[in-house]
């Protein structure tokens, strides 16, 4: 007769940190939040008024054209990172794990340094790089002849969003190198030796065998990405300040919500819409991550060596 | 030893503190640059007159002073006096009760009524601070290259384009220095500096706040016209020029004409190695009455719970007399005193602002008082217009419908 197996104390001991902290600081605001944003300010105080604060955000003409341009331009922000960032950073990931190159150990660390600086050197680095008067940017166009290329990117309706995400794309190619970088280095050499035994080498080893070891990690960054991306604030307001300029063109959801629930100069905030439009940069970020989890995770073959 | 001293010096403040002085004033203010101009020629000023009164400056950074100031009222924990934004910031204080009506106040008497306007009820019944300083807008030059180019200063429309256009001509200089990156200059610089001339100053501005005018009329739309016509004198790549560009492109005289405010004066000062002008917003034909932006910008309250009422009106009596604004418009050039009296400055460059108030009538920027007060905000939105009616990417009728249509969707009188 086997005795019950004592509770095991240590694992709520040990978990007990992690989730009070996680609950007081991301939790219990989170739920705060989302409950706000169902309030709206009364005679005397906080007034529950259901759902109409989402109700004024997609249905007054002035609140749904300021949001769905802000997604619309997040979208695009993430579509420029989900095809430019993650497919050089697989690449990187690819050429560095390349035993006879040289040097690879400085390589990487050059590559990842842009992802530890602060959001507010990159911006102020770059816009000083691009500016049309004291920038870099025109000068070397000019070297090479190629000075009519050059435009005010960060000034033009149609380029600044572009141009922004291609800096945050400098920025954090660092990470789904990194990644995929150790997602390669942990495949066996016995299949790697397989492989080449069978006749495959090169480039299409990389397609046919280490591409499909990798997808799970794959699947991972994009979902960093996603997540990252719809979070994103940082770099648009110190590059382009709250207002997103020029003419909203680089307006993502972080700095809608920021202009509405902090003001900005004359406005005041509006703790209430800005929670509103919270509760919907959640929704959104939830739906994206469930799609993932349910649509693509659970159908990718894991491989167990 | 280190211990002992310090124990030993803290014992001594706890002691001496109380003892020294009757009543000590705690200034709140946003104004954490000007520390040492308090500390050193302001306090003491005071001081020298009521050895009675402690005053103690104890300023927050600028982002955080509304914040800070509004958590610190509502726990009680607020300084004496209150240095005030003007309007709605202030407004809102006054009417939750945390800053004192000041109406009574002798010195109140040395303002006119637009200076006090932005630190009013909207019906004008309550004034809760004693106006300080405002700021002019106007367009500074580069007098050396006035010269070399043969410009005379031009007073009308048709001159000031004539001269840009023979400074771009010539092509040493970039004619004006001013870009679209950061929308705020060319709504404050630009709009609020040659609008008052189109819409003739308070009575268009007044006309606008009661409903009588809109900002698709005539007067409102002509700015943007004129705004429209700029686009053919910025510097290269203006739609991605920040404003320190700006700055730093006239001080290092490459550009010739900025469209100013009075707060760049010790600034530009201490950067620009030519000797500068300024002009006020050039009219339509000579001899027009001129309208000039002469925008109430700071002021200072005293906290409504505060114990030591008495001397805190003692000193806002102070710093609403002549002496004080002498001092204080002389120590900060280009923040100007609203005092009716006049002050003697030093600054050739803040004389000449000054002086434009003598010829021009004095309006406040047009967006300021009440129309900013709803969502979407009208200060905000005509940052977006006016960069976008310079960079051409919308045309001041389309960008003056959009404001007044912004306006209208919640301004009562407008609709």
């Amino acid at each position: 007769m086997a005795a019950r197996k004592p509770f095991r104390w240590h694992i709520p001991v040990f978990l007990a940190p992690a989730v009070l902290v996680y609950t007081a600081i991301m939790i219990i605001p989170l739920f705060g939040t989302l409950g706000q944003s169902l309030f709206n300010k009364g005679e005397t105080g906080a007034d529950f008024v259901g759902l109409a604060n989402f109700a004024t955000l997609f249905g007054d003409p002035r609140w749904s054209d300021a949001f769905w341009n802000a997604l619309g331009n997040n979208l695009w922000f993430f579509v420029v990172h989900m095809l430019v960032q993650n497919p050089i950073g697989i690449a990187l990931a690819a050429i560095l794990s390349t035993p006879r190159l040289r040097m690879a150990a400085f390589y990487r660390t050059a590559i990842f340094i842009p992802t530890i600086l602060s959001f507010v050197i990159v911006g102020f680095v770059w816009k000083l790089i691009l500016s049309p008067i004291w920038g870099i940017a025109p000068g070397m166009l000019d070297a090479v002849g190629l000075k009519f290329l050059f435009a005010p990117w960060l000034g033009k309706e149609e380029y600044a969003l572009t141009t922004l995400a291609l800096i945050s794309v400098w920025q954090f190619v660092g990470i789904p190198m990194m990644l995929i970088y150790a997602a390669l280095l942990s495949i066996p050499d016995e299949v790697l030796e397989a492989a080449e035994m069978d006749g495959i080498t090169g480039a299409s080893q990389f397609w046919k065998i280490k591409l499909p070891l990798i997808l799970p990690s794959i699947g991972i960054i994009s979902i960093l990405t996603f997540v990252g991306n719809f979070n994103a604030f940082d770099l648009i307001y110190v590059a382009q300040g709250a207002l997103a300029g020029p003419d909203f063109s680089t307006d993502i959801l972080g700095t809608f919500l920021y202009r509405t629930f902090f003001g900005f100069q004359l406005q005041l905030g509006d703790p209430y819409m800005g929670s509103a439009i919270a509760g919907a940069m959640f929704g959104i970020i939830l739906i994206g991550v469930c799609i993932y989890l349910f649509g693509i995770q659970t159908r990718l073959r894991r491989y167990q060596f | 030893m280190k211990r002992t001293h310090l124990l030993a010096l803290l014992a001594g403040t706890a002691l001496a503190g109380p003892a020294l002085a009757e009543t000590t004033l705690t200034i709140e203010s946003w104004r954490n640059d000007d520390l040492t101009i308090w500390q050193d020629t302001i306090i003491p000023a005071f001081q020298s007159q009521h050895p009675d009164i402690k005053v103690v400056f104890a300023p927050t950074a600028p982002a955080e002073y509304n914040a800070a100031l509004n958590s610190k009222l509502a726990a009680g924990s607020a300084g004496d006096l209150i240095t005030c934004r003007p309007f709605d910031a202030s407004l809102q204080l006054y009417n939750d009760g945390h800053l004192a009506d000041l109406s009574g106040l002798g010195a109140m008497a040395n303002f006119s009524s637009v200076a006090k306007s932005a630190w009013q009820t909207d019906d004008g019944s309550a004034t809760f601070c004693v106006p300080m300083a405002s700021v002019i807008h106007g367009f500074i030059y580069n007098a050396d290259a006035f010269e070399q180019l043969g410009i005379a200063v031009p007073t009308t429309r048709d001159e000031f384009f004539a001269a840009l256009d023979k400074i771009k001509a010539d092509g040493s200089y970039i004619p004006m220095a001013m870009g679209t990156n950061d929308q705020w200059e060319a709504a404050t610089m630009g709009y609020n500096n040659i609008g008052p001339n189109y819409w003739k100053g308070e009575e268009g501005r007044l006309a606008l706040i009661k409903g009588e005018q809109k900002l698709t009329d005539e007067d409102w739309v002509a700015p943007f016209r004129e705004l429209a016509k700029w686009k053919d004198y910025l510097g290269d790549g203006f739609e991605a020029q920040t404003y320190p560009d700006s700055q730093n492109l006239f001080t290092l005289g490459r550009a010739a004409i900025y469209p100013a405010g009075s707060w760049e004066i010790s600034g530009f000062n201490a950067q620009a190695g030519f000797k500068m002008g300024a002009f006020a917003p050039p009219v339509a034909a000579a001899g027009d009455s001129c309208y000039i932006s002469d925008h109430t910008d700071i002021a200072i309250g005293m906290n409504a719970k505060s114990p030591n009422a008495e001397a805190a009106k003692v000193f806002l009596e102070w710093v609403g007399s002549p002496e004080f604004a002498a001092l204080y418009a002389n120590a900060l050039p280009g923040f100007f005193s609203l005092n009716s009296t006049p002050v003697a400055m030093q600054d050739p460059l803040a004389q000449e602002f000054v002086s434009w108030r003598d010829k021009c009538q004095s309006t406040i920027r047009s967006t300021y008082q009440i129309l900013s007060r709803g969502t979407p905000n009208l200060e905000n939105e005509t940052w977006n217009a006016s960069a976008n009616v310079i960079k051409g990417t919308e045309t001041p009728e389309d960008a003056a419908k959009r404001l007044q249509d912004g306006l209208a969707s919640w301004y009562e009188p407008q609709k």
